[in-house]
C-alpha cells in the first residue's frame, strides 16, 4: 500500500515540477530584465527607478533599423516556411516522397541552427561550395567574387538560414497535426467530390489543421525574431539584429551598458508581441478572405503550378542543407584549398590533429550539460504524461500554452534577466545555472516528441498488467517503459540534440565558465579559422546523431528476439 | 471458491442511465452479458475490474462472497481479465508473460516449475523461451489464459474473447476455456456478441437493451 501512496505522490508532485521548470524561469527572467530596464538593480548602483536606459537606448544609432530587421527576418521567414510546409503538404502528402522526408525529419531538426548557418554561410560566401562550383566556366570568375552574402543588408541570408530550419520542424509538427484533424478523411472526402489535391488540401484540410499549428507557428516567429546565433552568424553587422546588439551590449565591460541592454531585452520582448500580433492580425485577414474561397466551388486553383513550386522549393531547401552539411565536411579536411578548386585536394586529417587537445573539454562538457537537462526533462515529461494517462483526461489548453512558453518568450528577455538576478542575489553562475537553463528548452522539445506516443498506448495493457496483481510501480517498469522504449529514446535524443545546440543559455548562465562545442564553434564562425570552424560545427552534429543512433539500435538490441516490438512490426 | 456478487449496480453516463443489474455468479458458472455494442457492456467489466472511465458513475457493490472488491485498487482485486486480444506482453517471452502474473511465493526454482507445469498441460511446454509474437492465434489465447490463471484470481472477466480467433479453432479454445474455468471453480461473467459463445457457455444469459435494462433471463433449464 505504501508503495502505492509513493507512486500516486511522484505523479501528483511531477507535474507541477514540471510546470515550475517551464514557468518560473521565464517569468523571473522577464521581471529580472525589467527592472533594470527602468533604472533599478541595486547590485549596479540603480536604486531609484528611472527612464534613463530607454532614452540612452533610443539614441543609440541604427536602433530602429535593428528592430525593423528583427520584425521583417523573423515574419518573412516565418511566412516562407509555413507557405512551403503547407504547398508540399498539399501536393504530397500520401506519396513516395513525403514518406522519403519523413524520414528524413528528425535527424535533420536535430542539426543545431549553429551548424546549419555555419554550414549555409560557407555554401554561400564569396569563396564557397556554390561559387566554385560554377566557376571559373559559368561565372567567369578566377578570384572570388565581391558580394556581401551571407551578411547583406536586406538579412537575406538570415532569412533562408531560419527557412532551412523551421521548414523540417514544421513539417515535423504537421505529422502529429494531420492525424489530430483527421486530414486522411477530410482529403478522401473532398478528392471523391472532385476537388484536386491541393486544393482539397487547402479548402479541406487547412481549416483543421492551421489551429493545431498555431502554437508552433507562434514558437517559430518568437524564436525568428530573437535568435541570437543565426543571426550572427548570418545576418547583417551593420547593423545587426536587436537581439545580436543586446548580448552585445551585456557583454559590455562597461556595467552601466546593463541597463540599456535591459531596456534593450525588453525592446525585444515588445517586438516579438508586436511580430506575434501583426501575425494574428494577418491570420484573421486570410481566415475572413478565405471564407467564400472555401465554399465556392472551385475545384482546382493552379494545383500542378503550385506543386511544381513546392516540389522545387521543398528540393532547394533540403538539397542547400544537405549540400551545407557535405562542405563543412570538406572544409574539415582542407589543406590549402585555393579558390576555383571545386574540391580540397588532397585532404588532410591536419586540422583534426591539430585541434584534438582542444576538443577534449568542450566535448565532455557538452555531453554532460546534455545528459544532464535530458535525464532531467525525460523524468519530469514522463511524471506529467504518467499523471495524465492516470487522470485519463486530456491535457488543459493553459497546459499547452505552459508547454510553449520558453519558446514563445525571446529567450534573450528572459535569460538576460536570470542573469540580473543572478547578479543580484549572488548566485555563482556555472555548470548548474547552465544544466537548468537547457532544461528549460529541452522539456517542450522531449514532451511533444513523446507525448503521442504516450497517449496512444493502449490502456489495456496496463489494466491486464494490474488485473494480474501488479501495482502501479510494476506496471509502469515493468510493462508500459519497456513497451514505450522507442520512442522514449527517441524523445531522449531529441532532447539531447536540442541541449548540444543550445548557444545563448550556455554563454549568458555559465559565464563564459561552460565551454561546450557550440559556443565555441559560433564565436570561432565570426573568426577567419574556417578549417577549425568547421570542425566544431561538425561535432554539433555528431553528438547528437550518436544521440539518434544509440535510441536506435538500443531497442534492437534489447528486443532483438522480440518481433513484436521491432520496428516494422503489425 | 467464492461467489461474484454484483448487488444492485446502477451504472450513469452523465444524466443518463446506462445499465442496472443485480445478480451472483456461483462458483464455477458462465454468466453470459449480451447485448448490441454501446449499451455498456464493457463498462460493466471496467467496473468490476477496477477501470471505470471518469466518463462514467457507479452505484452498487462488487462482493466476492463476503470480501466487498469495489474499493479496491484494481491490482488488490484478484479478477482476472482476458481481452479480445490476449495482450501476451511482448518485451516478455512466453515464460516471463506467465511469471508477470504468478504471486509470489515458493522459490524461484518451484515457480519455475508451475510454469512448467502449466505449459506442459496445454503441450507448449517447449514455447517457453518463446517471442510470443510467433505464436498462432490458438497458442497465445491458450498463453493468455494460463496466465490468468497462474493469477490465481477469485473470478474471471471475459470480454469477447473468442471473437478475433479463426473460426477453425473458435471451437475448440471455447470449450477449453470454460472447462478450465469451471475445473478452478471460478465465477466467471463473460461479454459477447456471439450466440455460439452463450450457448456454449452454457449458462444464464442475461440480455441488455438500448434502454440499459435487463430483458430476459435465459436459463439453461428455461430452453431446454
Amino acid at each position: 500500500m505504501t508503495s502505492a501512496v509513493a507512486y500516486r505522490l511522484v505523479v501528483g508532485v511531477l507535474p507541477w515540477l514540471t510546470i515550475a521548470l517551464l514557468s518560473v524561469p521565464v517569468v523571473a527572467g522577464v521581471l529580472g530584465a525589467l527592472a533594470p530596464a527602468f533604472g533599478w538593480l541595486p547590485a549596479l548602483g540603480g536604486e531609484r527607478l528611472t527612464l534613463a536606459p530607454w532614452r540612452q537606448l533610443f539614441e543609440v544609432p541604427g536602433i530602429v533599423d535593428m528592430a525593423r530587421l528583427s520584425l521583417v527576418t523573423g515574419l518573412v521567414s516565418a511566412a516562407l516556411s509555413l507557405g512551403l510546409v503547407v504547398l508540399f503538404l498539399g501536393s504530397f502528402l500520401h506519396t513516395a516522397l513525403y514518406r522519403r522526408i519523413q524520414r528524413w525529419l528528425s535527424p535533420l531538426l536535430a542539426v543545431p541552427h549553429a551548424a546549419a548557418a555555419i554550414g549555409l554561410a560557407f555554401l554561400l560566401a564569396p569563396s564557397g561550395w556554390v561559387a566554385r562550383g560554377i566557376s571559373p566556366w559559368l561565372s567567369g570568375w578566377a578570384y572570388p567574387p565581391d558580394y556581401a552574402f551571407p551578411g547583406d543588408a536586406w538579412g537575406l541570408s538570415l532569412i533562408l538560414g531560419l527557412v532551412v530550419k523551421e521548414v523540417p520542424f514544421l513539417l515535423l509538427m504537421s505529422l502529429a497535426a494531420l492525424v489530430q484533424c483527421q486530414a486522411g478523411e477530410r482529403l478522401r472526402v473532398a478528392r471523391s467530390l472532385g476537388y484536386r489535391p491541393l486544393t482539397a488540401f487547402l479548402k479541406g484540410v487547412m481549416p483543421g489543421l492551421y489551429p493545431l499549428l498555431r502554437l508552433p507557428l507562434y514558437a517559430v516567429i518568437a524564436f525568428a525574431t530573437s535568435t541570437v546565433d543565426v543571426a550572427m552568424i548570418l545576418g547583417p553587422t551593420t547593423p545587426s539584429t536587436l537581439a545580436v546588439s543586446v548580448v552585445g551590449w551585456l557583454n559590455d565591460p562597461t556595467l552601466s551598458m546593463r541597463f540599456m541592454a535591459s531596456a534593450g531585452a525588453m525592446l525585444q520582448l515588445l517586438l516579438t508581441l508586436a511580430a506575434l500580433s501583426i501575425w494574428w492580425a494577418l491570420e484573421r485577414l486570410v481566415a475572413r478572405a478565405s471564407r467564400g474561397w472555401c465554399r465556392d466551388g472551385r475545384r482546382q486553383c493552379g494545383d500542378r503550378w503550385l506543386a511544381g513550386m513546392a516540389w522545387l522549393a521543398m528540393r532547394t531547401v533540403l538539397g542547400l542543407m544537405m549540400a551545407a552539411l557535405a562542405g563543412l565536411a570538406l572544409w574539415s579536411v582542407a589543406g590549402y584549398w585555393p579558390f576555383p578548386a571545386f574540391l580540397p585536394w588532397p585532404p588532410t586529417a591536419h586540422n583534426w590533429l591539430n585541434a584534438a587537445d582542444d576538443l577534449v573539454a568542450p566535448v565532455w562538457q557538452s555531453l554532460g550539460v546534455a545528459l544532464a537537462a535530458t535525464l532531467v526533462s525525460v523524468v519530469l515529461v514522463l511524471g506529467a504524461l504518467e499523471a495524465e494517462t492516470q487522470r485519463r483526461r486530456p491535457m488543459r489548453p493553459w497546459a499547452q500554452l505552459i508547454l510553449y512558453l520558453p519558446l514563445l518568450v525571446p529567450s534573450v528577455a528572459f535569460l538576460f534577466g536570470l542573469v540580473m538576478m543572478q547578479a543580484q542575489m549572488g548566485v555563482r553562475p556555472g555548470l548548474g545555472a547552465v544544466i537548468i537553463g537547457h532544461a528549460v528548452f529541452v522539456l517542450p522539445y522531449v514532451f511533444l516528441s513523446l507525448a503521442e506516443s504516450y497517449r496512444r498506448l493502449d490502456p489495456r495493457w496496463s489494466q491486464q498488467a494490474s488485473s494480474l496483481g501488479a501495482g502501479p510501480w510494476r506496471v509502469f517498469w515493468r510493462v508500459r517503459l519497456p513497451l514505450l522504449l522507442t520512442p522514449v529514446l527517441t524523445a531522449a535524443a531529441v532532447g539531447f540534440a536540442v541541449s548540444i545546440g543550445q548557444y545563448l543559455p550556455t554563454l549568458l548562465l555559465g559565464a563564459g565558465r561552460v565551454v561546450t562545442v557550440t559556443t565555441e564553434a559560433v564565436s570561432l564562425a565570426s573568426g577567419g579559422d574556417r578549417r577549425l570552424t568547421a570542425i566544431y560545427a561538425l561535432l554539433q552534429l555528431l553528438l547528437p546523431a550518436l544521440g539518434f543512433m544509440l535510441a536506435m539500435l538500443v531497442p534492437r538490441y534489447v528486443f532483438r528476439r522480440r518481433r513484436g516490438l521491432l520496428p516494422g512490426a503489425d | 471458491m467464492a461467489s461474484l456478487i454484483l448487488d444492485d449496480i446502477v451504472i450513469h453516463q452523465g444524466q443518463q442511465r446506462l445499465l442496472s443489474l443485480d445478480t451472483a455468479v456461483a462458483p464455477g458458472e458462465v454468466l453470459t452479458v449480451m447485448g448490441p455494442s454501446g449499451v455498456g457492456k464493457s463498462t460493466l467489466l471496467a467496473f468490476i475490474a477496477g477501470f471505470l472511465s471518469p466518463a462514467f458513475q457507479a452505484q452498487g457493490r462488487v462482493l466476492l462472497e463476503e470480501t466487498r472488491i469495489d474499493t479496491l485498487p484494481a491490482e488488490q482485486r484478484h479478477v482476472g481479465l482476458l481481452f479480445q486480444d490476449p495482450l501476451l506482453f511482448p518485451h516478455l517471452d512466453v515464460a516471463g508473460n506467465l511469471a508477470f502474473g504468478m504471486v509470489r511465493e515458493g522459490t524461484r526454482r518451484q515457480r519455475r516449475a508451475r510454469i512448467h507445469d502449466a505449459l506442459s498441460s496445454v503441450g507448449l511446454e517447449a514455447f517457453a523461451g518463446r517471442d510470443p509474437a510467433t505464436l498462432s492465434g490458438g497458442q497465445k489465447a491458450r498463453v493468455a489464459l494460463l496466465r490468468v490463471l497462474l493469477s490465481q484470481p477469485r473470478a474471471i472477466l471475459l470480454d469477447e474473447p473468442f471473437s478475433k480467433l479463426d473460426a477453425a479453432r473458435r471451437d475448440e479454445i471455447r470449450h477449453w476455456v470454460f472447462a478450465r474455468v469451471r475445473d478452478h471453480r471460478l465465477p466467471t461473467l463473460m461479454v459477447t456478441h456471439d450466440e455460439a459463445d452463450a450457448r456454449a457457455a452454457g449458462g444464464r444469459i442475461l440480455r441488455l437493451t438500448e434502454r440499459g435494462t435487463v430483458m430476459g433471463l435465459t436459463d439453461q433449464e428455461e430452453r431446454a
